[in-house]
C-alpha cells in the first residue's frame, strides 16, 4: 500500500527525521493560507499523487511570492499529471503539499528494501539524489552502497555515519544524517514498510541534512496490525477495477489486451497470460480467484472483466487441487447466465472432480468452448478474439 | 528413495484445529502411508483431545517428545504463523513446512535470522508443501495427479505445480519427489537447494524447475546447475508478459544484482544448458524428449 509524500514526511518526523515544513492542502486558498501561515519568501507547490517523476510532469514548482503560490495552486490542482509512472491517462491532483523552501548544495539519495538474498533489510545509498535508483544501478553501480542490517542489533551509529561519508555528507552534517539513517530504518522496520526513500536527501547551504521528499510501500499482509497506516490510504490514488477486486479477496490487474482470464493462483495465472501471448493473442487482464473460489467470487470475477471495454473473449483456467472442478464450473455457468455473456468462452478444467466440471459445462447449454488443455485453450481463445494481433 | 521426506517420516501438525488445518490434515491421512505419517497436532488450548485420532499435545517440543516426529507442517493463520515455525525451530526439528499464506515480511526476517546455526530446514512459506507420491504428502496439493517416478519437481508457484507434474503423470513420467518452495520473497530452500537435493538422490533421473519473476532466485540455481548438475533440467518461467513490475521488485533486483525479469531469467537458464520452454504447455513434451536423448 502506496501513501502520500506528506503522509511520508508525517512518519518521518515521528521518527526524528528532518523535514521542511509544511501543509497538506485540498484547495487553492488553503494552499495561499498555507503559504501565508509558513511565512519566509519562498514556498515549494507539490503535488500529491502516488506516482514519481511529478517534477518532470509539472506537478512540482518553486513560488516566490503568494501570487505564485495562488497560480501554481490553482494549476496543479485538478490537473492531470502525466508522468512516466502514471501511464498516457495522469493522474488527477487533488492534494497539495505546501512547503517552506530549502537552499539546496547537494541531493543525495537513501532507501530501505527487504533483500530476498541476505534475507535482511537492506539500506541503499547513494550520492547521485534526484534520480531513480534503477538509473544509478544501470549506469554507476559502483555509486550505491549497500548495508544490509543486523535485525536485532539495528543500524549501527557507525556504519550509518560510514555511509554518510561514502555518499558525499559533509562532516558538518554527519551527525544529522546518521540520525536520518537510524530514523528511517526504524519508521521502516516499525511501520511494516516493503520500500522506503528518500530521494533526495538534501544537504542545505548551511550543512544540514534533510528529507526532502518521502516515498514509502507497505506490506499489504501486515495492514492488519497497522491501522495508522490502513487510515493513510487514499482510495482516489487506486485502480478502481482492483479495488473492487480486493472487496472480493481477488487478485486482478487490468491490461491492455482483449482476452479477459480467470485462474487460480498467481503463477499458473501469469503461464496463461503468457501462453496466449505465445499463440498470438493478447490478455486484458491478470486475475487469481485464490486457492477457495466459489459461485459468487467466479461471478463478480466475470463482472470485473466485462467491465472493460476492449474484451472480446474469456479463457478460464483451473487446475483444481483444494479447488473443486465441479463448483468451479457451477460458477462459471451461473455468472454466465447472470451476466448474460456475449462474448465467447473457453473453459480448461483439469484436476479434482474434472470430469463432473465438464458434464455441468455440457449440459449447462451455454456455447462454453471446452480446452483440452492449457495450449489447446489458449489456441481456440486466441482464434475466438479475432486472431492473432 | 525421495528427497526430504518418505514414508517413514512422522509429522506434527501445527494449527491442525483449524478450518484448514483439519480439512488438508483430513487429506494427508488419507494418502498413501498418511494414516502412520500425521502422528501429532498442536494447540495448547486443545492438548488431550485428538482430530481424526491424531493427539493433539500443548506444543511442538511435547508432540515431539511423545511421538518422535521430526518433521511439522504449519497451517496457523499469518499473524501467528511466524511464531510457530520459531517453536518447531526451538524444538530443533529436521524439516518445517509453512503452508501459511500472508506472512508480514518482517516476521519472516526475524524468523529466518533466529534459524541462523540451526539444524531445521525450512519450507514455505505461501507454498503447497512437498509430496513423495505414493508414499506421504504433507500440504495442499492434490494428491491424485502425482504417479510414482523418476522425475523431481521444484517450483515457487501452486497451481503451476500442479500444472508440470499433470503433464508428467499423463506422458507416463511418475515423480520421485514435488516440493513447493513458496512465492515469498523470504522463505526457506530456494531453488538451488532443491536441485543439490535431486542432484544426489539416486532414484532421481531429471528435474522440473518452475519459476517466476522476481528476485534472483533462478538465475543462482541455473549458475550452479552448469558446474555442477548430473542430472537433465527442464524450466519455464511464468511472466514474460507481466507488466513492468512495481518499483519494489525493481529495487530488490538492483542488490541482488539481476533485474528479476522472466526473459533475463530465461536467457541464464538456457546458458547454463536447462532445457527451457516458453511454452507452459509444453514442460512435460520437453521432459519426453530430453529423456530420450
Amino acid at each position: 500500500m502506496k501513501i502520500h509524500e506528506y503522509q511520508g514526511k508525517q512518519i518521518l518526523r515521528e521518527f526524528g527525521v528532518p523535514t521542511p515544513r509544511g501543509v497538506a492542502c485540498f484547495s487553492v486558498d488553503e494552499a495561499v493560507a498555507a503559504a501565508q501561515e509558513l511565512g519566509g519568501k519562498v514556498w515549494v507547490v507539490k503535488a500529491q499523487i502516488h506516482a514519481g517523476g511529478r517534477g518532470k510532469g509539472g506537478g512540482v514548482k518553486v513560488a516566490k511570492s503568494l501570487d505564485d503560490v495562488k497560480l501554481y495552486a490553482s494549476q496543479i490542482l485538478c490537473m492531470h499529471l502525466i508522468t512516466h509512472q502514471t501511464g498516457p491517462e495522469g493522474q488527477v491532483v487533488r492534494r497539495l503539499l505546501i512547503e517552506e523552501g530549502a537552499q539546496i548544495a547537494k541531493e543525495l539519495y537513501v532507501g530501505m528494501v527487504v533483500d530476498r538474498v541476505s534475507q535482511r533489510v537492506a539500506l541503499l545509498a547513494s550520492s547521485e539524489g534526484g534520480m531513480e535508483i534503477e538509473e544509478v544501478a544501470k549506469h554507476h553501480p559502483e555509486k550505491i552502497h549497500t548495508v544490509r542490517i543486523d535485525p536485532v542489533a539495528g543500524l549501527d551509529a557507525t556504519e550509518a555515519s560510514r555511509v554518510a561519508r561514502a555518499i558525499g555528507v559533509p562532516n558538518a552534517a554527519n551527525a544529522e544524517a546518521v540520525q536520518i539513517l537510524q530514523g528511517l530504518y526504524r519508521a521502516f522496520v516499525e511501520k511494516d514498510a516493503m520500500l522506503a526513500e528518500i530521494n533526495p536527501l538534501v544537504i542545505t547551504a548551511d550543512n544540514r541534512a534533510i528529507a526532502l521528499d518521502a516515498k514509502f510501500n507497505f506490506d499489504s499482509n501486515a495492514l492488519y496490525r497497522r491501522p495508522e497506516i490502513v487510515a493513510m490510504r487514499d482510495l482516489d490514488e487506486e485502480d478502481p477495477a482492483e479495488i473492487e477486486a480486493s472487496k472480493f479477496d481477488l487478485a486482478y490487474i487490468q491490461l491492455d489486451g482483449n482476452i479477459g482470464c480467470l485462474v487460480n493462483g498467481a503463477g499458473l495465472a501469469m503461464a496463461t497470460m503468457d501462453i496466449i501471448k505465445l499463440y498470438g493473442g493478447s490478455p486484458a487482464n491478470f486475475l487469481d480467484v485464490g486457492g477457495g473460489a466459489n459461485k459468487e467470487k467466479v461471478t463478480e470475477a466475470f463482472k470485473l472483466m466485462l467491465k472493460n471495454p476492449n474484451l472480446k473473449a474469456i479463457l478460464v483456467n483451473i487446475f483444481g487441487g483444494i479447488m473443486k472442478c465441479d463448483v468451479i464450473a457451477e460458477g462459471v455457468v451461473a455468472a454466465a447466465r447472470e451476466v448474460s455473456l456475449k462474448v465467447p468462452l473457453v473453459v480448461r478444467l483439469e484436476g479434482t472432480n474434472v470430469e463432473l466440471g465438464k458434464k455441468i459445462l455440457g449440459e449447462s447449454g451455454l456455447p462454453i468452448i471446452s480446452g483440452n488443455d492449457m495450449a489447446d485453450a489458449a489456441q481456440k481463445v486466441v482464434a475466438a478474439a479475432g486472431g492473432q494481433k | 528413495m525421495s528427497i526430504l521426506i518418505n514414508k517413514n517420516t512422522r509429522v506434527i501438525t501445527q494449527g491442525m484445529t483449524g478450518k484448514v488445518g483439519q480439512f488438508h490434515t483430513f487429506h494427508c491421512k488419507s494418502y498413501a502411508n498418511g494414516a502412520n505419517c500425521f502422528v501429532a497436532g498442536v494447540n495448547p488450548k486443545k492438548a488431550g483431545e485428538d482430530f481424526e485420532g491424531i493427539p493433539v499435545y500443548a506444543s511442538v517440543l511435547d508432540a515431539k517428545k511423545a511421538t518422535g516426529a521430526t518433521v511439522s507442517v504449519i497451517y496457523v493463520p499469518p499473524s501467528g504463523a511466524a511464531a510457530a515455525i520459531d517453536e518447531a525451530v526451538e524444538a530443533d526439528l529436521d524439516l518445517v513446512i509453512c503452508i501459511t499464506e500472508g506472512i508480514p515480511v518482517h516476521d519472516m526476517v526475524k524468523t529466518r535470522y533466529k534459524m541462523q546455526g540451526k539444524k531445521t530446514i525450512l519450507i514455505g512459506p505461501n507454498c503447497p508443501g512437498l509430496i513423495t507420491p505414493d508414499e506421504i504428502k504433507i500440504g495442499i496439493m492434490p494428491g491424485h495427479i502425482h504417479k510414482k517416478g523418476r522425475i523431481g519437481v521444484v517450483s515457487r508457484s501452486g497451481t503451476l505445480t500442479y500444472e508440470a507434474v499433470g503433464q508428467l503423470s499423463a506422458l507416463g513420467m511418475g515423480q520421485s519427489s514435488c516440493v513447493g518452495i513458496g512465492g515469498d520473497p523470504i522463505n526457506g530452500l530456494k531453488h538451488i537447494d532443491v536441485l543439490r537435493l535431486f542432484n544426489d538422490d539416486p532414484e532421481t533421473d531429471a528435474v522440473v524447475m518452475v519459476g517466476e519473476i522476481g528476485g534472483s532466485d533462478e538465475e543462482e540455481c541455473a549458475r550452479w546447475i552448469k558446474d555442477n548438475m548430473k542430472k537433465p533440467v527442464v524450466g519455464f518461467i511464468a511472466g514474460v508478459t507481466a507488466p513492468p513490475g512495481k518499483r519494489m521488485g525493481h529495487a530488490g533486483a538492483i542488490i541482488s544484482g539481476g533485474q528479476g525479469g522472466a526473459n533475463e531469467k530465461l536467457a541464464v537458464m538456457e546458458e547454463s544448458g536447462i532445457h527451457i520452454t516458453r511454452n507452459p504447455a509444453e514442460m512435460g513434451r520437453v521432459m519426453q524428449k530430453v529423456l530420450k536423448m
